[in-house]
């Protein structure tokens, strides 16, 4: 670590890696009213989560997998059941729990580099010119560092997502929510941040729940695959990922594990429609 | 270059109609005094004070006006766009005081007030205030929930959100807002100017009455000329930088 030798004793122990958080979801549900009349988002979920896995959410859109990621996040009180974060149980919104959202959630009156320093001039205990370490260390670790002093506007679809990955890792939370990042990138793109999130999931070893409808993203990212079925929101199936690190998203083995799962996630469609 | 070119040859042809036109005698000269009948009032004003004491005056009470406006409009801005008993009223009686033409108000003002300063102070903050609360209104209103609630995870709350997150976001409206404002704060300024004189001072807009009371019509087109330009500059100075700013960091087209 010839990097972290350099920097201040504080802000090294600002980028130390933490233990990630163990989270333990119990019979959550939540409902929403709508025009229509009321929607079951979630019924009765359960999930435990471990220490640093990496857990994937697939399902149809509508299934309550954002829902269910608002609720660890924070966002949003489920209506009945518990979620606990390392035992305690989650009252709101904290750092700990860090979001990368569906819609791009970027601050367009901030350049990067004020974008990732947002977070951390929350936290407390930093001084001015810690926070800018932390935030190039984090510039760097997604590739951007020549990007600084960009405009949100002026990046591509990719980049973005990389300044809102190296934002949300930057106040080093506990678990990092990942909601469809990836959905709106092209194919080439994806490809490399596929490799990108797992190395960086290795290096600072983060507990990371992955909302996606791809399902060989999921099988590509996943310890596990939890497949959702819809209306209610429910976990319907369970897929261990038993394969090596880092992994290839055109593997034959992972084409295997992703057969495997379309399979069911269409047996559902199958029985749904019916 | 070739732009500047092109817009100082538009001028240059449009003083040389205004020229031929006095020479023709279209119409009396009383009427349209030579382009050089009104470069010389504007030099001898320009030498015996008279000009820079009424641009003083006048931008003094203009200045004064739209900052209360501002002051007063922004937070009442932001409490009509967080608490609906404030939007039901505030909200509602801005957005009818808006459509009034801010001249509207200057009857008002002299009833109220008489002919003084306090009067003139109150045309332009109506003219600035109602603009400047519903643009803030809906700036407010129109920031995406979701800054607010990536906001939220970081660790943000209560004032650190309005003055991070919600005001950041809502600044395009904001600043548009603030221009319209201040538009509308000088015309009615202007308005006040020339239907009260009062004896605390004399601006640009009665300076503007008194050439027409003389007939004096080098006098009236000099400073017609005068607030034009001032008009300009406030434009260039001011609101294009901040604008181009905006457009800048926010990437939208310039308009
Ligand atoms: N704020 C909300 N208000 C009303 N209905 C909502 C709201 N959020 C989600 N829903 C409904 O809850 C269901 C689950 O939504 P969501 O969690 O976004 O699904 P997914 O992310 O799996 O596509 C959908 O039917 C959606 O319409
Ligand atoms: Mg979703």
């Amino acid at each position: 670590m010839p990097r972290a030798a350099r920097l201040h004793s504080s802000v090294s122990e600002e980028l130390e890696v933490i233990a990630p958080s163990k989270l333990a979801i119990e019979n959550v549900s939540k409902s929403f009213q709508s025009a229509s009349g009321t929607v079951l988002a979630l019924d009765r979920v359960s999930l435990d989560v471990a220490e640093g896995e990496f857990v994937c959410l697939v399902g149809a859109s509508g299934c309550g997998k954002s829902t269910l990621l608002n609720i660890i996040a924070g966002l949003e009180k489920p209506d009945s059941g518990t979620l606990r974060a390392d035992g305690k149980p989650v009252t709101g919104p904290g750092r700990e729990r860090l979001v990368m959202f569906q819609e791009p959630a970027l601050f367009p009156w901030l350049d990067v580099f004020g974008n990732i320093l947002f977070g951390l001039k929350l936290k407390p205990n930093l001084t001015r010119s810690d926070r800018r370490d932390v935030a190039k260390y984090y510039l760097e670790l997604v590739g951007l560092s020549r990007f600084e002093h960009a405009n949100i506007h002026e990046l591509s679809g990719g980049m973005k997502q990389r300044v809102s990955l190296a934002r949300a890792l930057a106040p080093n939370p506990r678990v990092l929510l990942m909601d469809e990042p990836f959905a709106a990138l092209d194919a080439l793109t994806r490809e490399q941040l596929y490799g990108d999130i797992q190395e960086i999931w290795e290096a600072r070893r983060k507990t990371i729940v992955f909302v996606t409808h791809n399902v060989r993203e999921a099988a590509c990212l996943g310890d596990r695959v939890l497949l959702f079925s819809p209306h209610p929101g429910r976990i319907h199936e369970e897929f261990p990922v038993k394969l090596p690190r880092p992994r290839d998203i055109n593997s034959v083995d992972l084409a295997a594990y992703a057969t495997r799962i379309t399979k069911a996630l269409k047996s559902l469609g199958q029985t749904a429609a019916g | 270059m070739k732009r500047f070119l092109l817009a100082s040859a538009f001028f240059a042809v449009l003083l040389l109609l205004w020229e031929a036109a006095f020479r023709a005698k279209l119409w009396s000269p009383v009427l349209l005094p030579s382009p050089w009948q009104v470069a010389s009032y504007l030099k001898n004003a320009a030498l015996d004070g008279t000009l820079a004491k009424a641009t003083v005056i006048t931008m003094r009470r203009l200045l004064i006006g739209y900052f209360i406006g501002l002051v007063v409009g922004l937070p009442l801005g932001l409490l009509t766009a967080r608490w609906k008993l404030f939007g039901d009223t505030i909200g509602t009686m801005a957005l009818g005081l808006q459509t009034l033409p801010s001249v509207c108000w200057v009857p008002l003002a002299l009833l109220w007030f008489g002919q003084t300063e306090a009067a003139m102070l109150f045309v332009v903050v109506m003219g600035t205030l109602w603009s400047v609360v519903i643009a803030t209104e809906t700036g407010v209103r129109n920031v995406p929930p979701i800054y607010r609630r990536a906001a939220l995870t970081m660790g943000s709350k209560r004032l650190h959100m309005w003055f991070k997150v919600i005001l950041p976001a809502a600044l395009p409206f904001i600043v548009s807002g603030m221009k319209q404002g201040w538009a509308f704060a000088w015309r009615s300024l202007m308005a006040a100017e020339i239907f009260v004189t009062i004896l605390t001072g004399f601006g640009l807009g009665q300076l503007l009455h008194y050439g027409r009371e003389l007939s004096a019509m080098d006098q009236v087109i000099a400073i017609m000329l005068v607030i034009v330009v001032i008009g300009l500059l406030a434009d260039k100075i001011f609101f294009s930088p901040i604008e181009r700013f905006l457009h800048h960091r926010w990437g939208t087209s310039q308009a």
